[in-house]
């Protein structure tokens, strides 16, 4: 079969176009780079922050209040956080996310005051997709980044990947520095937004020399009305939970707030009530978060009357912690002319072993974003885009299209069976662990068998089962060696014991190693 | 999952193709859009947003499909709530809908000092 090919020359080549992968693309573009975007689905609706609404960790600049701040969240972070990376994400939150009124309407509060930090997801992404473009950024929209490109002497080159839209066909991106930022992977669970979000850049990074970090750190369930995707939390904090019987489900204390409700589920339905929600809060809830509204509207729930059945929805490494270890104070993927921005890249240095969800995870997109921006640019400034010189591709798995005999479904439901359980998730041992890791090693064996069409979809589809099985051996392997409980990540079968803090770091696609690094050394 | 593209309201204009993230519509030469791969929709609703018409309705069962009859849903006033909920388009500038997003860390706070 013939496949056209179009090719792009640019600065900056950015893949993915959600909250981080829109700033990188503002300020590269601001600083007079040719910025190309490629996006695998639309550019301002694609990515979890589209159907969300981001708060951003933000303190303003007076005295002591920045260093509270931080010595607060490096307290949580359980010795994985890196202050000075903390420091940097603050200080450009806070003078640059303003910049947003430009395309954003801001309403102001009670007060009268705008509140920068918190921005409705549809509106917030639109306006960063106008802002983008306005600067001069160009976007190829529905247009999935397969594999890296590579110069002969390592340094990456630029991308490839397949345009799902119009003619179809495959493109190429020759460009002096590519930023990834390709989002977290939450294993194609329902999770709000996040069916794009395969780990495509995790493997991508991977091939191409980066390691990972954190990938331990994917133990994460939000509740959502049964069968929904709306994992917006808000309205759940005034929330009690019943089992089928009626009785009032117990709520310990505990790493994983919804670990008992893991457990509940496993007996019967569980139902929620919202009861003790204030009377105010009901009636200010379709302008806060119209879409949780919506949802209960449509299946016919008055969530404040009746108690509705919920289920748990995973989101692996998104709400989680792990991705591409950042390996220098530029965003740098520890690959020369790689940079990575938002959540495909470890958070580690900024939340630690918690969760970055709530404030801090928009912030690092934002602004590690930026940072990757700015180190991309410079370094065109310095070695040029070198579009002439011969590049070679990175990837490998899902990549050729066999007519294989493996059902791909099948694949991708192994997977989620072991990543998407939050019973095997949230009580992790080395039994359950290691059963995962040989069932996961046994779809990545098949997957060159699994036979897809070779039409741009399918084979956009067949490169993120490889990413979603690469991504679930990663973060298997990363549990199997954090042999005691820390944040997000719990072993059932923990020995007490205290080992000075250190990061699991991961590696290699058909082998797969992960080392311990104490923590505050360098890569 | 994508439920309706309603024939009666659409103008044909594919916003919705361009719009949608999963890229489940077909345009179709002088007609409404196509859902050619339902199963691909990630229930996000963003369709609807970009949809002046309020021609779509997306069911917030994200597991299977759930067929609707188009005339119940055109009559049960649920079209268009999300563009209307969100004072987008010929809706901005109405007080009522305006965008409280702001509250939510302090409904928050109020949860958790409660
Ligand atoms: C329901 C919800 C609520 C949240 N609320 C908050 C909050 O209040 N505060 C906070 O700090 N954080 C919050 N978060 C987290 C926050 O939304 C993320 O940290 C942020 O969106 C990360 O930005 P990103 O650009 O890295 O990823 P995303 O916004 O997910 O964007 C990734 C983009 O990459 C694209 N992509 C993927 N693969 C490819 C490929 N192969 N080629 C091209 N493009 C590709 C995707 O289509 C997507 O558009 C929330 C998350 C969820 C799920």
């Amino acid at each position: 079969m013939r496949t056209q090919l179009t090719h792009h020359d640019a600065d900056v080549l950015v893949i993915g176009g959600g909250l981080a992968g829109c700033w990188a693309a503002i300020t590269a573009a601001q600083g007079g780079a040719r910025v190309i975007v490629a996006e695998k689905g639309r550019c301002g609706t694609s990515g979890v922050a589209a159907a969300a609404g981001p708060g951003h960790w933000w303190v303003p600049p007076d005295p002591g209040r920045r260093e509270e701040a931080i010595a607060r969240r490096l307290a949580a972070a359980q010795g994985l956080g890196d202050a000075a990376w903390m420091a940097r994400i603050v200080d450009r939150t806070f003078r640059t996310l303003p910049d947003i009124a430009s395309h954003y309407q801001y309403v102001p509060d009670d007060d009268g005051r705008i509140r920068h930090h918190a921005l409705r997801g549809p509106e917030y992404l639109r306006a960063l997709r106008e802002k983008a473009l306005a600067a001069g950024a160009i976007v190829l929209d529905h247009s999935p980044a397969l594999e890296l490109l590579r110069h002969a002497d390592g340094g990456i080159a630029g991308a490839r990947g397949v345009s799902r839209q119009g003619a179809g066909g495959d493109w190429v991106v020759r460009a002096g520095a590519t930023i990834l930022a390709t989002g977290g992977c939450g294993f194609r669970s329902h999770l709000l937004g996040g069916a794009n979000n395969t780990g495509d850049g995790l493997l991508m990074a991977v091939e191409a020399g980066a390691v990972l970090s954190g990938m331990e750190f994917s133990a994460f369930f939000t509740v959502v009305p049964a069968d929904t995707t709306m994992a917006r939390t808000m309205i759940y904090s005034f929330a009690r939970y019943y089992d089928e019987h009626g009785r009032l489900l117990d709520r310990p204390q505990g790493p994983h707030d919804n670990a008992f409700l893991a457990e509940a589920l496993t007996h019967g339905p569980v139902f929620c009530d919202l009861s003790a929600t204030p009377e105010d809060v009901r009636r200010q809830l379709p302008q806060i978060s119209p879409n949780v509204t919506l949802a209960f509207r449509r299946l016919g729930i008055d969530p404040f009357q009746d108690r509705f059945p919920v289920s748990l929805v995973g989101e692996g490494t998104i709400r989680g912690v792990g991705g591409v270890r950042v390996a220098d104070a530029d965003a740098g993927a520890g690959v020369e002319g790689l940079f990575v921005a938002g959540d495909v890249a470890s958070r580690e240095p900024v939340t630690g072993a918690v969760s970055g969800g709530g404030a801090v995870n928009a912030a690092w997109a934002l602004s590690s974003g930026c940072i990757a921006a700015e180190a991309a640019l410079a370094r065109v400034r310095r070695h040029g885009r070198r579009a002439d010189t011969p590049a070679d591709g990175t990837g490998g798995a899902g990549l050729a299209h066999p007519h294989g005999t493996t059902d791909a479904a099948e694949i991708e439901r192994a997977v989620q069976a072991e990543m998407l359980s939050p019973m095997k998730q949230y009580f992790r041992t080395d039994a359950t662990l290691s059963a995962a890791r040989d069932r996961l090693d046994a779809g990545w064996t098949a997957l060159p068998h699994a036979g897809l069409a070779p039409t741009p979809h399918a084979r956009a589809r067949r490169r993120e089962l490889a990413a979603l099985t690469a991504t679930a051996r990663w973060s298997t392997a990363s549990a199997l060696a954090r042999r005691d409980s820390l944040g997000l990540h719990r072993r059932a079968d923990a020995i007490a014991a205290t080992t000075p803090p250190a990061h699991v770091i991961a590696g290699g696609v058909d082998t797969i190693w992960t080392d311990l690094v104490p923590a505050g050394e360098q890569a | 999952m994508i439920e309706l593209v309603i024939a009666s309201r659409c103008t044909g204009c594919t916003a919705c193709v361009t719009a949608c993230p999963r890229d489940v519509f077909d345009p179709v030469p002088d007609g409404p859009p196509r859902i050619a791969r339902q199963a691909d929709c990630q229930t996000c609703f963003l369709c609807e947003l970009y949809c002046r018409e309020d021609a779509l309705y997306v069911h917030p069962d994200a597991g299977r499909a759930r067929p609707q009859d188009a005339a119940a849903i055109e009559a049960s006033g649920l079209l268009g709530e999300y563009r209307r909920a969100s004072g987008w388009d010929e809706w901005a500038g109405n007080e009522a809908l305006r965008n409280q997003h702001w509250r939510m860390e302090d409904v928050f706070r109020r949860a958790r000092d409660a």
